[in-house]
């Protein structure tokens, strides 16, 4: 019995490493396929400066840059400046790292606000329409579901632009906060480029306020998304255990029903949705380019549709690495929970 | 459950729904259906051509049912377009896809070894990286920063194969994998088939019935990552083509001053016709897919559903 348990550690501890080990070679295919994607189309001065310098100026600057040198060895020069955490330079000049450092927590910001708002949405609706098994609050929250899901990311954001900023005049439009509280949030003294906890530390509540206010909608349009997917696995999981064994004993015990639901059957609902956070995560920086772009939210993703546009590869090849790291990670955290979570998970 | 025994494949699948089901793959067969009846017939549904340019921001009037944009473009014209460019690349897309993935997870599955390790590992990396990033990084490659006409939908397609060829991948390679333990498959190699005989006479042929499904699945992602990239400018140029998520770009300055016909109708347009597919494509998930047959035999939409979840839920883990 105890040797059991002792080798089923093991086996734990090894499949975690495993796990961990693995997060190196996914962020290598992906660090290399944007890689070469990107010098496929050629250089990056010639692709940002083309037709506005002289031929011999950008030949110049190319040589200087290192462009001219074999592809092979330019790559081998950008994984050498990964592993010391030298993300390059963009072509006019700044340190990739810096931009990760100073957008990188808006983007993290307003994962986070739509995390609340798909748990807060998705959950309950997602216990109600199992409840109400294919009676009218079923039939409308799984409606609500598809429409979510169906909805681009960008449209919704539109319309609660139009009817909350526009129309009813309730939320700011635009931006992380007011020109102003922006300027008092960037020049405080410990900046940890997160505004809220900036705000939170100028301990002004007009402040606080303005960051909550401007963080609602963005918030919305990508948490809704997330709900959708919520909703669904939620309903399915709770409509599955409301169906196991365990459950017909309690109720067959006496049970009530309500109780039976929160107690019994809902947090073993739960746990699938922990085992889709790794994927939700992915989905959600995706749409976190959109959400940004439509809202001017100047995160990661905001400022990597801005490089991709001017075709500053540079800056696009560290900001995606950043991307593939925090994504592999969260999924090597996830899988983490699940093993140390669920027994039933085989390693 | 007794199966209908017509071959015709929609008749089967209405006839195996029933109730909520039912309505649901009506509502998606119809909004299907009108979207290809629009898209066929475009130049006779629209009342100009995509690129034909009026005054800018006209409101909706008898001219122009949904006003113009702010480019000077009638709003009803470019939805009816948008239409067939979306045709257009969901076909290529998912064709695309298919002949790159499904024949790589085939080999992957048979083969085994080493080479399935690494295929496996690209593909995950790849399935877990966000696929719109994914896409804008191709869509940008394949076109070079000029999107004609042709390229332009063929970049936006190709950008949108390197998603699903991950999913086509682990499908068929899972599928594979379970098929080639089969006796049917030992019978081919004793009687002296060749590894790509038995590969893609024998096994391909057993594990494509899942195809149809992640195809419609896939169908309405392919129409939100091509509107996604048309929203971020890497789309097609709004001469060579009608775009919805291009238009959609362009109507972010028209909701500040309170013009929202420009950005309703498009984005409603969107979410019309992925509702349609997205509806088909559950119906047809639970109905085809072989993985969702229960022991009983009688199984309800929901039942399925459940089942569905319960295998991807086993399937992802290590």
């Amino acid at each position: 019995m105890a040797k059991t348990a002792v080798s089923s550690r093991r086996a734990l501890a090894r499949y975690l490493l495993l796990r961990l080990v693995l997060i190196v070679p996914t962020v290598w295919i992906l660090v290399t396929v944007v890689f070469f994607f990107m010098r496929v189309i050629g250089d990056p001065i010639t692709a940002a400066q083309g037709g506005r310098l002289p031929a011999a100026e950008i030949e110049a600057r190319k040589q200087a840059a290192g462009y001219n040198d074999p592809v092979i060895v330019q790559y081998g020069r950008f994984l050498w400046g990964l592993l010391h955490g030298d993300f390059g330079r963009t072509v006019d000049n700044q340190s990739v790292s810096a931009i990760l450092v100073r957008y990188g927590p808006a983007t993290m910001e307003l994962v986070f606000w739509a995390l609340i708002v798909a748990f807060a949405v998705g959950v309950p609706l997602g216990r109600l329409a199992a409840r109400h098994y294919n009676k009218g609050a079923d039939i409308a929250i799984r409606s609500f579901a598809v429409l979510f899901y169906a909805a681009p990311v960008f449209f919704v954001a539109l319309l609660l632009k139009l009817v909350f900023s526009i129309w009813l005049g309730w939320l700011p439009i635009s931006g992380r906060a007011s020109p102003k509280v922006q300027t008092q949030l960037e020049s405080v003294g410990f900046n940890t480029h997160f505004y809220i906890i900036n705000a939170l530390g100028t301990g002004q509540w007009g402040v606080i306020k303005d960051v909550l206010l401007h963080a609602v909608l963005p918030g919305l349009a990508l948490g809704l998304l997330t709900a959708g997917v919520f909703i669904r696995l939620i309903r399915i999981n709770l409509l599955q255990t409301l169906r196991a064994d365990f459950v017909t004993a309690a109720r067959a015990r006496g049970v009530a029903e309500s109780k039976v639901v929160s107690q019994h059957a809902f947090r073993n609902a739960l746990i699938p949705v922990v085992t889709v956070m790794g994927m939700e995560i992915a989905m959600m920086l995706g749409g976190a380019i959109l959400t940004e772009t439509t809202f001017e939210w100047q995160g990661l993703g905001y400022w990597l549709s801005q490089y991709l546009l001017k075709r500053d590869f540079v800056a696009v090849q560290g900001i995606t690495t950043a991307i593939a790291v925090v994504v592999a990670v969260a999924s090597f955290l996830i899988d983490a929970i699940n093993a140390l979570v669920d027994p039933r998970v085989r390693y | 459950m007794a199966r209908s025994k017509s071959r015709i494949p929609g008749v089967a699948l209405i006839a195996s729904t029933h109730g909520l089901q039912r309505v649901m793959l009506l509502v998606g067969l119809v909004l299907v259906a009108v979207f290809l009846v629009v898209a066929l017939g475009a130049p006779l549904v629209a009342p100009y051509g995509f690129a034909e340019i009026f005054p800018a921001q006209l409101p909706m009037s008898p001219g122009h049912p949904l006003g113009t944009t702010v480019g000077g473009f009638d709003v009803l014209s470019r939805i009816v377009f948008g239409a067939r460019t979306a045709v257009e690349v969901i076909l290529l897309a998912v064709a695309l896809s298919i002949i790159v993935g499904v024949p790589l997870g085939v080999v992957s599955g048979y083969v085994a070894g080493a080479l399935d390790r690494v295929l496996v590992l690209i593909m995950d990396a790849m399935y877990a990286f966000p696929s719109l990033l994914l896409a804008i990084v191709v869509s940008i490659m394949v076109s070079q920063g000029r999107s004609g006409a042709f390229t332009g939908i063929l970049s936006a397609a190709v950008a949108i194969t390197v998603v699903f060829v991950p999913q086509f991948f682990r499908v068929t390679r899972n599928a594979t994998m379970a098929a080639k333990v089969e006796p049917y498959v030992d019978a081919a190699r004793v009687a002296g088939s060749r590894p790509g005989r038995i590969m893609f006479g024998h096994i391909l042929p057993n594990v494509s019935q899942s195809i149809p499904v992640l195809m419609t699945l896939n169908a309405s992602e392919s129409i939100l990552t091509l509107a996604g990239l048309g929203f971020l400018g890497f789309g097609i140029e709004p001469n060579s083509a009608a775009e919805w998520g291009y238009d959609l770009n362009k109507a972010r300055a028209d909701i500040a001053n309170g013009i929202w016909w420009t950005a309703v109708f498009p984005g409603l347009a969107i979410v019309l016709i992925v509702v349609g597919v997205t509806l088909i494509g559950e119906s047809l998930n639970d109905v085809l897919n072989p993985l969702l047959r229960t022991r009983g035999g009688a199984t309800t939409a929901d039942e399925a559903e459940i089942a569905a979840v319960v295998a991807a839920g086993g399937e992802d883990r290590p």
